[in-house]
């Protein structure tokens, strides 16, 4: 196994509100071959977005595997509602940074180069 | 329904502009509806608690020379949703002046409906204590919370919109609505599948974000037939592509196959996107599902007092070593010397440390490793004189603070400014976020028709 950083696999690392008490984040994969292989490894988990934003694994209410954007998609629950008292980002666009250091254990004979769907 | 219908988006949001070549672009096609979305829930609470729009009103009267020009002169039905941003009365009337204003510069004439979102407080007690309301954990609902809310909206669905367009409007300027609404109303009235209605509706609220490069600042095209929908940018520097549409179901949303709305949700799970060409994409085979009881979501914002902020920066490292022990040594000050003239329950002192977790708070994990530090010291209280007291007291305490250590006697803040302090005026949080199940969803969104309006006194 070989260990690629998601900024390589993915076209898109995105957070934003989902409504004022979710926070959404995105990962839009940069071809299908990428989205296939981590899709069947289930490389991106709840357990992971859990780990990186270091809340209990219920607050990350649901995980998606989008087929026709190449996309995994994980919503939890904001730490506070958006512009409440000591909240820090009202339109949550800032807390995606933790996906931005996931390296993903890719296959070995896994070569991005030469792979377009 | 045997036509194909055509749907120009112009912009994202009334007020963020489109460049004039899309436009003219878009009318070139004659579509048959003009639609925006005037709003979002996006930009926090102070703006539907505070009656403001969070667009500018110069912005706002741009786009709106433009949309309703063509509407009045080429007859062609023009909706604008959540109008002022919040939706709320006071928003609805401050995109009313700006209609009003426009109309007799340009002397137009057209038939004009106004559609209010706001709900009166009696209504919603009403439903609170009917147990008509959906619980929500994030936010207790409760009797208190309902008479605090300064401003209580509720999404309207594409409803209100159709009885509107049964009366004859050319123009409907409609309070807060859910956002594909004002697209799909005119579809829905015509016969249109009301999944294709929606899930168009859903990408063109938006206009030009789906398409490469996107942009909220351009116009997009839809085109709606009996079983398909297709969209296209009116922008040739720009292209959809089936991932780019597709992946606009992503945004803001919890779930990009489920997106639930007033009265069900709209199921992706076995829709498609093919390039119809370069630069246009074909959506088939989304379904709605109905709900068993009709949902509104409701909106509402309760001021939560007064803010003053102060703006400084840190260099000294002895300094940041201590800032957690200064911090708290500071806080115990404030209460210390207010103690008997302000409850402590009654005002919240904060510190933000940029730098360290100034953009994450509770959600960082990055331990903190840096020369400097911006620091926002921020004071909320029951009034501005209040707040800029605390705020100001917070300030020189923590300027003068001989933190264990010190070395640097002088004073322990750099401010870039000169008055240091901000008065920020009103604060507002969410305090009503809540669906509520309602039997008819035209009956609480009064529709009025104005008929040969000419922009006199509304």
């Amino acid at each position: 196994m070989k260990k690629i950083p998601l900024t390589e696999l993915c076209r898109v690392i995105r957070s934003k509100n989902a409504g004022p008490f979710e926070l959404t984040l995105d990962l839009i994969f940069k071809d299908q071959k990428t989205y296939e292989q981590v899709k069947k490894m289930k490389a991106i988990e709840a357990s992971l977005i859990a780990r990186l934003y270091h809340v209990p694994e219920e607050e990350v209410l649901s995980l998606v595997y989008f087929d026709p954007a190449l996309a995994v998609k994980a919503t939890i629950k904001r730490p506070a509602g958006a512009g409440s008292l000591g909240e820090t980002d009202v339109y949550g666009a800032q807390q995606h940074a933790p996906l931005l250091g996931v390296q993903i254990e890719m296959p070995p004979d896994f070569d991005r180069t030469g792979d377009l769907v | 329904m045997d036509k194909e219908l055509k749907i120009l988006a112009p912009t994202a949001i009334l007020g963020y502009g489109f460049p004039e070549a899309s436009w003219e672009q878009g009318l070139a096609a004659e579509p048959d509806l003009i639609a925006v979305d005037a709003g979002s829930v996006d930009p926090g609470p102070f703006y539907l608690g505070a009656g403001k729009s969070f667009t500018d009103r110069s912005g706002v009267k741009r786009d709106l020379r433009y949309l309703l020009q063509a509407a009045v002169e080429k007859k062609i039905p023009l909706m604008i949703g959540s109008a002022g941003g919040a939706g709320g009365s006071s928003h609805l009337k401050w995109c009313q002046e700006i209609v009003a204003e426009i109309t007799r510069e340009e002397g137009l004439q057209f038939d004009l409906a106004l559609i209010e979102a706001e709900i009166n407080r009696k209504q919603v007690l009403n439903w609170y204590h009917q147990g008509k309301f959906l619980s929500n954990d994030d936010l207790p609902l409760n009797e208190e919370e309902i008479n605090k809310a300064s401003s209580i909206v509720a999404q309207m669905g594409s409803e209100p919109f159709i009885e509107a367009l049964e009366k004859g409007a050319g123009v409907i300027l409609a309070g807060r609505a859910y956002d594909p609404s004002v697209f799909a109303a005119y579809p829905l009235w015509k016969g249109y599948d009301p999944a294709l209605a929606l899930h168009l509706g859903k990408i063109l609220e938006c206009a030009a974000i789906a398409s490469e490069p996107g942009s909220g600042r351009d116009a997009m095209l839809g085109f709606l037939g009996p079983d398909y929908f297709q969209v296209e940018p009116l922008s040739p520097r720009r292209r959809c592509t089936p991932a780019s549409v597709a992946a606009h179901t992503l945004y803001e949303k919890k779930d990009p196959l489920h997106l639930p709305g007033p009265g069900g949700e709209l199921d992706l799970e076995k829709t498609t996107f093919m390039a119809v060409n370069e630069r246009r994409v074909e959506v088939r085979g989304t379904r709605f599902k109905p709900t068993p009881h009709y949902y509104l979501k409701l909106e509402g914002a309760k001021k939560a007092g007064y803010r003053t902020i102060s703006v400084a920066g840190i260099r000294d490292p002895i300094m940041i070593r201590e800032m957690e022990n200064i911090i708290r040594e500071v806080r115990e000050e404030v209460h210390d010397n207010f103690r008997g003239t302000i409850d402590p329950a009654d005002f919240h002192i904060l510190f933000r440390l940029y730098g360290q977790d100034g953009v994450m708070g509770d959600l960082e994990s990055v331990p903190f490793q840096g020369h400097e530090l911006g620091l926002i010291i921020e004071a909320v209280a029951p009034s501005q004189a209040w707040a800029d007291t605390l705020c100001s007291f917070a300030r020189s305490t923590m300027l003068h603070f001989g933190y264990e250590g010190r070395i640097s006697t002088a004073g322990n803040l750099a401010f870039p400014y000169s008055p240091s302090d901000f008065s920020g005026g009103a604060v507002y949080e969410f305090n009503i976020h809540h669906l509520v199940a309602v039997d008819n969803p035209r009956e609480y969104f009064p529709v009025e028709i104005i008929r040969g309006f000419k922009g006199g006194a509304l």
